[in-house]
């Protein structure tokens, strides 16, 4: 995969559709449109995750899963106030520092709000060196905005995708990215493996949608396709930045280990060497914290050996993310390789 | 066939703490049975009930779930015949001084749970501070010797208040999380003996929500329905919570669950059954999941579209919950439109695309 | 027995890198094993017995697994920085030493702090192997390491990093060698990973598919100077878990422990867990439910370098555990 040939046009139409945890019809509609004429099965489950199986010609053939989620983190009103102001809850995991004076999308017919925050002028120096608390915020749909939305309506930063440069920048590149990424890998699924394609849900609020797409699909191993913070900025002394978890331009995010899972130590060989073999540049993905859709996978009926490969993004969880399209490029490129690369004797020695 | 008001105050003066369901979960056998085709126990202990339907077989099934576990406390050592607890569920160590109690012991033994007075605890803790469960003590009266003869360690202690009629239809007690909905689900498997329905249903009142939401977990695994709904309790408007978003008026109706743990279709029908028969009703959002056995059922196997519905009630955690009669009534009653208006084919209908 | 525990403490397998203690293991079960098998995320399975009449399949439960740490980045000069693997904590780790499950060994040393009586969080921490620089350095991204202690034999007491759960390890394995004639069907599971949330023993027993779980584990004491206050010592034989805070056991589990210890003269106590969990809770949760229970060992300063144990509480817990799998069991 060029960076030139990749699905620019297919991303920007993921990024800019809203799907928070537990609201995922947008995205669902455009995976689902996408993936029809390129899977054998197609079929959306009592959670709403898309699977699309494509058989392998041959048996017996490896069976394996691979997973991006749809949903974003977002908003979800709970109440509404005189004037058009809805008070809201956060849907996953954002810090409520990245709120204040942002603009939003408000339920199905994206109607525009913002979230504000109290005039400079109004507040004191002692307040200004604490964070706004959550609860006090509110989002606006002006004067003329009540009872345009009602409580259990979602809202997501309004932020529309754009290139700029060698970057793109968009909201919920986690996951939207690693959605395209799936699509693109389904279109050159290799024919000696059943490609079991999962679109997931309710990753962001505890892996949910992965679990049961596990279970139903039953693989033999599986990757789960996602994005990784890349805290990859300067250090506020100047010192060694030894916590970046990944960085933009290196390439791939191979995960050893994060909060959820423990990676299968044949897979990420398999991965590794798959890179080099290629000459595709990679990273190690920093051991600890967070968590993938591998978390849930691994665990379901009697244990799926699975690991994660990741695109970097920075400022991921908040209104605007940046990514590299040669890190997307050489993602998928990684994937197709391995895929293509994939036999049954990858499982043949025990775990180690 | 008893009253919904006796059923619930026979259910909520027996012991059933999460683990520890076999008291209540007899009493609530002995409901059932006239009301079911077959009844069982799980390995865990919860409670299963089959209505067969009159549907053409294969028959779909749906699965209610109300869970019967209560919370209390365990005794976790014995102190020169004073017994320290921890606890079995979710409880405020600020409503436990003076509360009156049964230690479950050989024999059942009054007590109440001590506050020690301020020398006999840590400097740190001062007469304005919240005094830990750890530094509390259950006093049965006895002596050391008989204590010791009688109670130990792991043995259960559950609160002694006893049921309270309060006026406006109300009933006060402990353990009406969840009991009432068990009294509500038998209200409406009362109703289905003279309606018929197409869809097997079965009834379950699970164990362990209040700990592991072990019921939910492993209930619906052999049982696989297509459609499962938990019948549990929410928050009722009253002190410190009248203007809170997740706080509802008690005897103001049932109220119908919203969010990602709810399946949109299952919503809906609920929402528009309630408006068709012009009962009063509720809609809770739930930004994240439902904090009931749905959160345990909608994802067991292949996935199960869930719903939730829930009874208003005060002071939950404490033993003087408060709840209205009329909402558990009208509760069971809407559980059994919803079965009987159940059509063969509602799970094949059910879109996404919307 | 102190021999087998010696060398199963003295392993290195962290979570998700167990192979080292399960090929210890086999080589101990082989002889005494009707089946033996490895799954897919590395538990160990050794079955004992067909189900007969009064009989049940039983699964029970070691984790293979002990806490470690992860190599998060190294830095131009050589040094070592890590996260934890399971639940250590940084009070143990200042001077002390690891070793790598490739061989290499170091020390961990922290940053100057603002003052002497603070403790070190783990980003202030780091590791040193000796190396100069980051290309000489024979550690990296990614890599394991566990605790360094050899075993201490104080007689009546032992002491060893990774008696969590090394120490039921060693029972299960010589309760195998004790068993004769069994009616049950049993599956002695060595697991994996259960430190970073008992994430092997779900998919081991949804293989198994028991009708009675029971783990074994350690458990914490109340017999320290002004420590926890729990009705758990050392010596006052094997604890037959009620609760922890992860799980209720099943109150028949609990019954049938008791009278089965009552009736052999077996000492035991009965436990309340605040804080901790074991295999048990993941085991009950599995397909339809398995009524589940747990089998503790008393265990002083968990998930230090130093865990202690009572010789007689380890052997009173293989005298027990035999004389649960020995009979025909009916749960009431």
């Amino acid at each position: 995969m060029d960076p030139q040939n990749l699905p620019l046009d297919l991303l920007e139409r993921l990024s800019n559709a809203c799907g928070v945890s537990g609201d995922e019809g947008e995205v669902r509609k455009i995976v689902l449109e996408a993936v029809k004429p390129l899977a054998d099965e197609v079929k959306v489950d009592a959670l709403g995750n898309v699977l699309a199986i494509k058989k392998a010609r041959g048996e017996p053939a490896l069976r394996v899963m691979l997973a991006a989620h749809m949903d974003e983190v977002g908003l979800m009103i709970v109440d509404e106030e005189e004037g058009g102001l809805y008070k809201f809850e956060i849907v996953g995991g954002i810090d409520p520092r990245q709120l204040p004076g942002k603009p939003v999308w408000v339920g199905k017919d994206r109607l525009p709000g913002v979230i504000g925050a109290r005039p400079i002028h109004l507040t004191t120096p002692e307040e200004r060196k604490s964070a706004i608390a959550a609860e006090s915020l509110r989002i606006d749909l002006g004067p003329e905005g009540g009872k345009k939305a009602k409580p259990g309506d979602r809202a997501v930063f309004a932020t529309p995708f754009k290139v700029v440069g060698p970057s793109v920048m968009g909201k919920a590149l986690d996951d939207r990215l690693g959605v395209a990424t799936l699509i693109t890998l389904l279109e050159r699924a290799p024919s000696h493996l059943e490609f079991q394609a999962a679109f997931t849900v309710q990753e962001e609020i505890g892996l949910r949608g992965a679990r049961v797409a596990a279970y139903t699909l039953n693989p033999d191993l599986a990757f789960a396709l996602d994005a990784t913070p890349a805290n990859d900025l300067p250090t506020w002394d100047g010192s060694e930045n030894t916590t970046y978890n990944a960085r933009l331009g290196h390439g791939p995010a191979v995960y050893v280990a994060d909060g959820a899972t423990l990676s299968d130590p044949r897979l990420v060989r398999f991965l590794l060497q798959t890179a080099a073999a290629h000459h595709i540049p990679y990273q190690i993905r920093q051991p600890g914290g967070g968590g993938t859709d591998a978390g849930a996978i691994h665990r379901q009926r009697s244990g799926i050996p699975s690991a994660s490969v990741s695109v970097p993004i920075r400022h991921a969880h908040s209104a605007v993310a940046v990514a590299r399209l040669d890190d997307w490029a050489n993602t998928i490129n990684l994937m197709l390789h391995t895929l293509q690369a994939l036999t049954p004797d990858i499982l043949a020695p025990e775990r180690s | 066939m008893e009253n919904t008001k006796d059923l619930l105050k026979r259910l909520i003066s027996l012991p059933g703490l999460s683990g520890y369901e076999t008291p209540v979960r007899e009493a609530i056998a002995d409901a059932w049975r006239p009301l079911a085709d077959e009844i069982s126990v799980s390995p865990l202990g919860s409670l299963h009930a089959l209505r067969r339907g009159q549907g053409a077989e294969p028959r779909p099934r749906l699965l209610i779930a109300a869970h019967m576990d209560a919370i209390g406390l365990m005794v976790s050592q014995i102190v020169d015949g004073f017994l320290r607890i921890t606890e079995v569920g979710g409880i405020d160590a600020r409503i436990l001084p003076g509360q009156p109690v049964i230690v479950h012991g050989r024999r059942d033994l009054p007590g109440v749970i001590l506050q020690p007075s301020p020398r006999l605890l840590p400097p740190h803790l001062g007469e304005k501070s919240a005094i830990e469960m750890d530094y509390l003590f259950v006093d049965t009266g006895l002596t050391p010797e008989e204590v010791s003869a009688l109670v130990r360690v792991g043995d259960l202690v559950s609160f002694a208040q006893p049921p309270l009629e309060l006026g406006g239809d109300t009933l006060v007690g402990h353990s009406l999380d969840n009991r009432a909905s068990v009294a509500a689900l038998t209200a409406c498997l009362e109703e289905l003996q003279h309606r018929r329905h197409l869809w097997d249903v079965w009834a379950v009142a699970t164990v362990q929500e209040e700990e592991t939401l072990g019921g939910g977990w492993t209930s619906p695994f052999n049982l696989r329905p297509d459609l499962a709904i938990a019948v549990d309790v929410t928050h009722a408007r009253g002190p410190g919570v009248n203007q809170d978003y997740r706080a509802f008026g008690l005897g103001k109706g049932p109220v119908l669950g919203w969010g990602p743990n709810i399946h949109p279709a299952l919503f809906k029908a609920f929402k528009n059954l309630a408006e068709r028969l012009d009962l009063p009703h509720a809609v809770e959002v739930m930004p994240r999941h439902s904090g009931t056995d749905a959160i345990a059922m909608q994802v067991v196997a292949e996935g199960i579209p869930t719903m939730v519905i829930s009874i208003p009630l005060r002071y939950m955690h404490t033993p003087v919950e408060m709840v209205s009669l009329k909402d558990i009534q009208r509760t069971g009653h809407l559980l059994a439109e919803f079965i009987t208006g159940l059509e063969a084919d509602f799970v094949a209908k059910i879109s996404w695309e919307d | 027995m102190k021999e087998l525990i010696r060398k199963l403490v003295e392993a290195a397998g962290p979570s998700g890198y167990e192979q080292s203690v399960r090929d210890l293991i086999k080589e101990e079960v082989t002889p005494y094993a009707d089946e033996i098998r490895v799954d897919a995320l590395g538990n160990l399975i050794v079955r004992k017995g067909q189900k007969r009449e009064g009989g049940l399949r039983i699964m029970t439960a070691a984790h293979m697994d002990e806490i470690g740490v992860i190599v998060t980045h190294i830095e131009d000069d050589g040094f070592v920085r890590f996260t934890t693997i399971g639940g250590v904590r940084p009070h143990t780790c200042l001077g002390g030493r690891v070793q790598f499950i490739n061989g290499v060994r170091g020390v961990i040393g922290g940053e100057k702090l603002e003052s002497m009586d603070r403790v070190h969080s783990f980003d202030k921490l780091f590791i040193d192997i000796g190396a100069t620089s980051k290309a000489d350095c024979p550690v990296k991204v990614g890599d394991v390491a566990v605790f360094e202690r050899p075993f201490l034999d104080l007689g009546k007491r032992l002491v060893a990093k990774a008696m969590d759960d090394r120490i039921a390890c060693a029972i299960q394995i010589e309760t195998l060698r004790r068993l004769g004639n069994t009616p049950n069907e049993i599956y002695l599971v060595f697991t994996t990973q259960e430190e970073v949330g008992t994430r092997g023993a779900t998919p081991a027993a949804f293989g198994i598919d028991p009708e009675l779980g029971l783990s074994v584990d350690v458990t914490l004491t109340g017999d320290t100077p002004k420590g926890i206050k729990m009705a758990v010592a050392l010596g006052k034989g094997p604890a037959i878990k009620v609760r922890d805070s992860g799980m209720l056991a099943d109150p028949r589990i609990v019954r049938w422990m008791v009278e089965t210890a009552e009736k052999a003269n077996i000492p035991y106590q009965l436990e309340v867990l605040d804080g901790g969990s074991t295999d048990a809770r993941a085991i009950q949760l599995v397909r339809a439910g398995v009524p589940s229970g747990c089998l503790s060992i008393p265990c002083r300063y968990i998930h230090s370098p130093s865990e202690m144990v009572d010789y007689d509480d380890v052997q009173n817990a293989v005298a027990l555990l035999v004389a649960l799998l020995s009979n025909p069991i009916t749960l009431g």
